[in-house]
């Protein structure tokens, strides 16, 4: 189990190492003279020299790469040009507020996603199935930041229940003020991904209960309901559970266009701000802390497969 | 045996009908029969006859589509038609188990053994350390060595015949008066067969318990029911005493299914095997009449338009037939084959060695460890002959096939020479001749074939791959090649998913002789065939063989399919040839300790005892051989032979013990024949 451990954070680590590069190439050629975008047309080209000479843009793309890298593995992520801020600063309080967010949304997401596809599977080709299925799809089609909007106008401005913005307008907001106001984001991406996990949670719950170990818990004796729970559920949902690790990410994408919608000082807000501003130390860190995340849940989602299938875990152990 | 007179089961005039897409299609007309405590009463017919249905309707477990439309069943002389789920529950928990044929699937994989056994325990209200307790007894009584071991592992951890001792442990866990068992040995090694046969035997015997025992294995249930029913489409047809029914088969159904197994002593040389001419009907087909008049050669205007009812042949064996007094004298069914061969490439004749395999090996590392899977095999081929290898899975059958095809690459010092010329080691070193002149026929031809292709496309790319043929005359070989198999013209734009399994398996071996092999590899080509589909399907490989001469090397875990079709036979254990010689030879002995006792697992079909010679223990991994010879730790004769220390340390050779026949092993010919006699 350790060597399967270590080969997949290894190789997760050279994933991260290949992010970095493709991030910083794509940075480094995109369109524009930051020195121009950022010291304005009038400066004098002398100023623009001195300018990338002390960010060090003058120096070959390779030193630049790790300086970049030197700096993410000591935390000195470098200075954001927009805030005037060490980008460590300006990104850290952006991410806190997004894993709340994050977490209000999973801890709301995950029991519905599953619970309905739990039900849709029980009643396999009834009407609570497919109602399951096609209202879950098509509330899938439609893009987060626009279910935003409407459960802005529906809850925020004509029924008045629901804060518009995501952000208490307080000093110290306490808990169930925060989670309150970040209640209508979740629903918004509840919306986006319950069709997903609750069809993933449909066919594994579906493949279980047509399984042969089904039937022979039923031929045991064992009523449908203790057959369901003690052979069913585990089998079919503890790889759910690891397919909702690899939504982690998705929900991250999600995040940027859901805190722009509901005003939230988050992560992708952050991120946002950064391109447009052209605010390159602050855009590559940010894509960067993204990949991590990506690759993080992409390893825990792997480790949980292995862990909960005694086949894998077996041969990994060997 | 209780002397009451309640049946444990009783079925009388049993409906059921599926489901499929808004139409209910009868699968189950009338049927009636019933079992008595203690009795076992096997069901036999061919794949879709209904007999899994009669065994899950009396589970009164149905699929989602399908009802009980009429009938009645009765256990222990109360009806479980119309109970509720709980007290169907209830009869699960307490009275009827059931046994599977696929035990590996019907063990939950991440669940520990010991506990899947426990819950019946506990269900039935013992406290959860009691249920432990008794779980690991279960597995006692099954006779799986090391039950305290088993009880920790998980499915995927046990071997086939571990997985199904686990699955009658748990069968017997609730004490059952009714045990039904649905094709619990399919898929099992014949060895491995024998000693779960045995254990339900020795089970019964000490249980008392009345069985429902569903095969499509003759053999299998001449040697373990009492009484028997055969069932077609539906219907039971035929209904006896094994015995009488095994000797006086008085339907003409049960007559052609006998005639088409190829059972010992029969050779290709001197027999040809009969079929049932045209195919099962679909399911739901209505009938006016006989439901077998359509493939019956006895058939008149009165079996096609009246039901015939069950008639009396003698005391309890009754057929339902109005022929039954003529069934005996069944005609037989011949087809023949119009194939056209094609010149080969090589210039040999009958007789002459063709393929020479020597000092073949192969060794596959998997997690460090080296594994030899193949050790030194040598052996010979000549033109027109079949080889058949025989063996327990993880024999090296397939590995051989494969070294031979050139998809495994084998170890340095084996070579392996085709018509006098060597070949190269692997595939994409060999030219098209090379690759046209040895094909395979797979066991499963639904994985073989492409499924978006017609069958003139799948047959016809080969005849222009292997052949060079333009496109055109590819297609005309193509249609050639399937009227010589025996694919209608109409069939020949068919998808594979059209055809019958019979029919997948004829266009598999037509796609083998597009390219006018030399050798044509069949690895279990008649496994997943019902038995008047295999004998079709082995007397077109007779007359293929008979027409052009190809040469087979066969490979099957029924031993009377490879005696009926091989000239030669190599008997393989661990990765080791252990006998070679002639059909004969092998199969009349006197016999290499291993032969012996994978020959006596075989469940007779002529009813004729024999005694079995049991191999202890399980095959050893190859990545740890015994040392000496590798079969001493489970051998049957090195006790008493003599030669225990030799067999203990020192690995026999293959050497010639009469003209033509090899054997690997300490004791001397004349030793085995006294001991075996």
């Amino acid at each position: 189990m350790l060597r399967f451990i270590v080969k997949r954070v290894g190789l997760s680590i050279l994933t991260l190492v290949i992010v970095s590069v493709i991030i910083f190439l794509m940075t480094s050629i995109l369109p524009g003279d930051i020195a121009k975008q950022t010291l304005g047309r009038d400066a004098s080209p002398e100023a623009y020299e001195i300018w990338n000479k002390e960010k060090g843009f003058d120096k070959p793309l390779v030193v630049q790469y790790g300086r970049w890298m030197g700096g993410v593995m000591t935390g000195d992520l470098g200075t954001s040009f927009k805030f005037a801020l060490p980008v460590s600063e300006v990104l850290g309080p952006a991410a806190a507020k997004s894993a709340q967010l994050a977490i209000v949304a999973l801890i709301l997401i995950a029991p519905i996603s599953i619970l309905g596809g739990i039900a849709a599977a029980m009643n396999r080709g009834k009407k609570v199935d497919r109602m399951l299925t096609v209202g879950g799809l098509s509330a899938a089609v439609i893009p987060e930041f626009v279910w935003g909007v409407i459960l802005i106008l529906i809850f925020g401005v004509v029924f008045r229940v629901f804060p518009v913005s995501a952000f208490p307008n307080e000093e110290n907001p306490n808990l169930i003020n925060s989670v309150y106001h970040l209640l209508l984001p979740s629903i918004a991406l509840l919306f986006v991904l319950f069709g997903y996990i609750s069809r993933i949670t449909r066919a594994g719950v579906i493949e279980a209960l047509d399984s042969d170990y089904m039937r022979t818990a039923v031929l045991k004796g064992l009523s449908r309901k203790t057959a369901v729970f003690r052979h069913v559920l585990r089998n079919a949902l503890l790889p759910t559970i690891a397919v909702i690790a690899t939504q982690v990410p998705y929900l991250v994408g999600g995040l940027i266009a859901i805190e722009r919608v509901f005003n939230y000082p988050g992560f992708g807000n952050t991120l946002l701000k950064a391109v447009i501003a052209r605010d390159f130390p602050l855009l590559q860190s940010a894509v960067f802390l993204t990949g991590v995340v990506v690759v993080c849940f992409q390893l825990i989602a792997d480790i949980l497969f292995a862990v909960l299938n005694p086949r894998i875990r077996q041969r990994v152990t060997e | 045996m209780s002397t009451t007179n309640i049946p444990t089961l009783e079925l009388h005039d049993l409906e059921v009908s599926y489901t499929v897409r808004g139409i209910d299609r009868q699968v189950l007309r009338d049927i009636s029969f019933s079992i008595a405590p203690g009795e076992a009463y096997g069901l036999v017919g061919e794949s879709g006859c209904g007999k899994s249905t009669v065994a899950f309707a009396a589970m009164r477990y149905l699929p989602r589509n399908g009802k009980i439309t009429g009938g009645e069943i009765f256990f222990e002389g109360k009806s479980i038609v119309e109970i509720d789920e709980g007290d169907v529950a209830q009869l699960r928990r307490s009275a009827i188990s059931m046994v599977y044929q696929n035990p590996s699937t019907a063990l939950n994989p991440t669940i520990r053994i010991g506990k899947q056994i426990a819950e019946v325990f506990e269900l039935n209200g013992a406290s959860k350390s009691e249920a432990i307790e008794r779980a690991q007894a279960a597995l006692v009584q099954v006779q799986i060595s090391d039950p305290a071991q088993v009880m920790r592992r998980y499915a995927h951890q046990l071997s086939g015949g571990m997985a199904q001792r686990v699955v009658i442990a748990m069968a017997l866990a609730s004490n059952p008066r009714l045990l039904v068992m649905d094709e619990p040995t399919t898929g099992l090694d014949a060895t491995v067969e024998a000693e779960v046969l045995d254990l339900v035997r020795e089970l019964r015997r000490d249980t008392g318990t009345a069985v429902l025992f569903i095969s499509h294995n003759l053999g299998v249930i001449r040697n373990m029911c009492d009484r028997v029913g055969v069932l077609y489409a539906g219907t039971l047809v035929e209904q006896g005493a094994t015995a009488d029914l095994f000797n006086n088969p008085s339907h003409p159904y049960t007559v052609g299914l006998l005639r088409c197994i190829p059972r010992g002593g029969l050779h290709k040389s001197t027999d040809r095997l009969d079929t049932i001419p045209g195919t099962p009907p679909a399911l739901g087909t209505k009938f006016d009449g006989c439901v077998f008049a359509a493939r019956c050669a006895l058939v008149d205007d009165k079996c096609r338009t009246q039901p015939p009812q069950m008639v009396t042949i003698d005391g309890a064996h009754v057929a339902r037939c109005f022929h039954s007094d003529k069934a005996g004298s069944l005609p037989r069914s011949v087809e023949q084959i119009e194939y056209v061969p094609e010149a080969k490439g090589h210039s040999t004749k009958v007789g002459d060695t063709l393929l020479d395999i020597s000092h073949l090996s192969k060794v596959f590392t998997q997690d460090g460890h080296r594994i030899r899977v193949i050790n030194d095999v040598s052996l010979t081929l000549g033109v027109g002959e079949t080889l058949g290898l025989v063996g327990e899975s993880g024999s090296g059958k397939t590995t051989i096939a494969k070294l031979v095809l050139g998809l495994v690459e084998p170890e340095d010092g084996g070579i392996i020479t085709l018509d006098g010329k060597g070949l190269a080691k692997t595939l994409n070193r060999r030219d098209v001749q090379d690759i046209g002149g040895i094909q395979i026929v797979f066991q499963n031809p639904d994985q073989a074939l492409n499924r978006r292709h017609s069958v003139t496309r799948i047959v016809g790319r080969a005849v222009e791959r292997l052949r060079g043929f333009s496109a055109q005359s590819s297609i005309k070989r193509a249609h050639e090649l399937l009227l010589g198999m025996r694919v209608e013209a109409s069939l020949h734009g068919a998808r594979p998913v059209q055809l019958s399994g019979g029919l997948k398996q004829r266009v598999a071996i037509a796609r083998a002789f597009a390219g006018a092999p030399q050798i044509v590899l069949c690895d279990e080509p008649t496994s997943a065939l019902d038995v008047s589909v295999q004998a079709a399907i082995l007397n077109l490989l007779v007359d293929l063989q008979k027409q052009d001469q190809t040469s087979f090397i066969f490979i099957s875990h029924d031993l009377g399919v490879v005696r009926y079709i091989s000239d030669r036979i190599a008997v393989l254990y661990l990765g080791r040839v252990v006998e070679f010689g002639t059909s004969q030879r092998v199969f009349n002995g006197p016999f290499h300790p291993y032969t012996e006792a994978l020959l006596s697992s075989v469940p007779n079909i002529d009813g004729s005892t024999r005694k079995r010679i049991p191999l202890t223990g399980v095959v050893p991994s190859p990545s740890k051989p015994p040392s000496g010879c590798v079969l001493n730790p489970r051998c049957p004769r090195k006790e008493g032979s003599g030669y225990e220390a030799l067999c203990e340390t020192e690995e026999p050779n293959l050497t010639e013990v009469e003209p033509g026949h090899f054997m690997r092993c300490h004791v001397p010919m004349a030793k085995l024949k006294q001991l075996q006699s």
